[in-house]
Formats: structure tokens, sequence, C-alpha cells
């Protein structure tokens, strides 16, 4: 028996509001197309391009916790910062980030990345050494590549010495999309 | 036996929700059964993280509606003067005391006695709940019951 629309959201407003869930997830449209948004109770834990649900509530479950649902309600401060975003009207997010489960190395890439301003860009070399690892350009790299939340902590604005896009995790046309983005909102 | 991960409840959710909200629809009928799909999943959802394994999670989540479905008709029900005078608990429900009594038995078989005398439902929905055939509800029963005599003797 099909349950009725208004009857499902009504639990997973409930779900959210009561406080029951590791973690709450949706997906937001943006002009870089759909995106998986998830926060847990302690912030904004993944941002992945072209969602697939199945494995993505697989992976936060075994990070965060079972207790993963798809309730809208919870995200909306995140979307409403993305869509700031997208039309040029934020240059910071205000949002808190979860990166439980990453190696302490990769937390410190990822905050030191988190203070690269809006409209610049740095290299991987430059954020390695800022993070306390001159020689670890390859490896902050692949931090990049992997990086859980995307476009927040702004892995786009990170490229190679000699100023090649080199690659990103959501494919290199949505890296240039974000900069252009920026570029023409500095 | 091998052990079952316990899915993410979102999956868990849109497995069973459907079945759920029909069987509190046969318990209660549509009006109510409203109420008590919400409070069913949110109980579920509360007990959901202390569980051991992923294995009849649908016999689970039955068992969770029903009782759910019985505290709502027993809300509903004016208490039994004459039992309320006597200090007497006359509306003590079956399946509690079965529950304490049917803890040791395979879960399997515990799930299929529990639903079916505690709770009165009939073998189909009990298969339902169990993901198995009518028959193999059946057995389960009754199979659970001569054990429980065994024990009992």
């Amino acid at each position: 028996m099909t349950v009725p629309t208004t009857l499902d959201s009504r639990f997973r407003d409930a779900a959210a509001a009561e406080g029951l869930l590791d973690v709450s997830y949706d997906i937001a449209d943006t002009p870089v197309g759909p995106l998986l948004v998830a926060v847990s109770d302690r912030g904004l834990c993944r941002i992945s391009f072209d969602p697939e649900p199945e494995r993505e509530t697989e992976q936060l479950a075994r990070i965060f916790g079972v207790r993963v649902l798809r309730a809208s309600r919870a995200i909306d401060p995140v979307k409403r910062e993305l869509d700031e975003y997208f039309a040029g009207r934020r240059r910071e997010f205000d949002l808190p980030v979860d990166l439980r489960g990453r190696s302490e190395f990769t937390r410190a890439v990822l905050e030191e990345l988190g203070r690269v301003p809006y409209g610049e860009v740095t290299t991987y070399g430059a954020l390695a050494a800022r993070s306390g690892r001159p020689r670890a350009a390859r490896g902050v790299g692949t931090i990049m590549n992997r990086n859980p939340i995307p476009i927040v902590l702004p892995c786009h604005r990170v490229v190679g010495s000699t100023g090649s896009l080199v690659g990103y995790g959501g494919g290199l046309e949505r890296k240039r999309l974000l900069l252009d983005l920026e570029e023409a909102a500095v | 036996m091998e052990a079952v991960t316990i899915p993410p409840f979102e999956r868990f959710y849109e497995e069973h929700r459907g079945a759920v909200f029909a069987h509190l629809v046969r318990l209660l009928g549509r009006q109510r059964a409203e109420d008590a799909f919400q409070e069913t999943f949110l109980r579920a959802l509360r007990g959901y993280d202390n569980l051991d394994h992923g294995r009849y999670l649908k016999a689970w989540v039955f068992t969770i509606a029903t009782r759910v479905a019985v505290d709502e008709g027993r809300k509903r029900r004016p208490e039994p003067a004459i039992t309320a005078e006597l200090g007497m608990d006359g509306e003590r429900p079956a399946y509690a005391e079965l529950e304490h009594l049917a803890a040791e038995l395979p879960e399997k078989e515990r799930a299929a006695v529990v639903l079916r005398y505690g709770y009165d439902l009939g073998y189909d929905q009990i298969a339902d709940a169990l993901d198995s055939s009518e028959d193999a509800a059946r057995q389960a029963t009754s199979s659970g019951v001569r054990r429980l005599r065994r024990r009992l003797a």
C-alpha cells in the first residue's frame, strides 16, 4: 500500500525535529546539477555530485551511524547558502562542517582549504606547505579528488603550479564553471 | 550464522513503510492508521541503533506497529470500572506475558509466536512479516509453541 506523501514527509520532518537522526540528506538542484547534501548533528558532512543515494547512504551510515534518512527540512540552511552562492551573492559559507572519519592530515588539509578566499586560486604544493607537509603536493591532490564537501570546501580553487586546472572530482567542466562564477562576481 | 549488517534507516524505511501502513490500516482503519504510522517509525528510529543485526527487520517493525496499534486502541477504550475498582489489571495484554516467555526462543519462532498469540495476527500477516510462505509461518509458530511447552513441562 502506498504511503500518502503528506504522511511520509510528516514522519521525515518529525524524525529530524526530534533529533533522532545521525544524518539527514536531500537532493539540491543547482546550476552544476543535482547535489546530494547531507548534514550530521555536528554540521555539513557531505556534498556529492552525480548522486547515487543508495551508495551514499551506505557510506554515510558507516561513518556517522545507521540512522540516515532523507529529510529535506534539516538541510534547508545549506540549500539556502548554496542558492546565494550560485547567485553570486555569497562569498563565504557560514556552515560548520563535520570531518569525522578522515585522517588527521586530511582534516588539516581540508581545514586549510577552507581558508582559500573566494575568487582566488592556490596550488597543490602551496596548500601542502600550509598544511605542514611541503612535499605532499601529490597527496594533497588525492585529498582534493576525494573531498567530501566540494564547493563549500573549495577544492575548485586549487590548480597546478603552471595554472592548469589539472582535475576535479566533479569533472573539469564544473571546476571551470565554479571558477568563472567567482571571477565574474569579484 | 552469517552476520547481516543493518541497512541505513532510509533503506529499511523505504522497504517496509508500505507494508507497515497496510498492516496498520487493517488493524485500526485508515484514519487512525495515519497517526500510528508516524509513531511506529519514530519508535523504530529510537531503537534502530541498538539493534545487533539486520535480520527479521520486517518482523521487528511489525511488532512495533502492532504494539502502537494496541496502545492506540487502549487509549480510546474506557477502563472497565469493575477491574479498576478491584485493582485488577484486567487489560494486561497477552503479548506482555508472551514476550517474556518467548524470550529464549530462536528469533523466527519468537516473532511468529508473539505475532500469532500476542497480537492475534493471521498466518498470512505473519508470513508477510517474516518474509516467508504461510506454511513456513505456521510451521515456525507451531515449533515455537512445542518448544515453549517442553520448557514449561
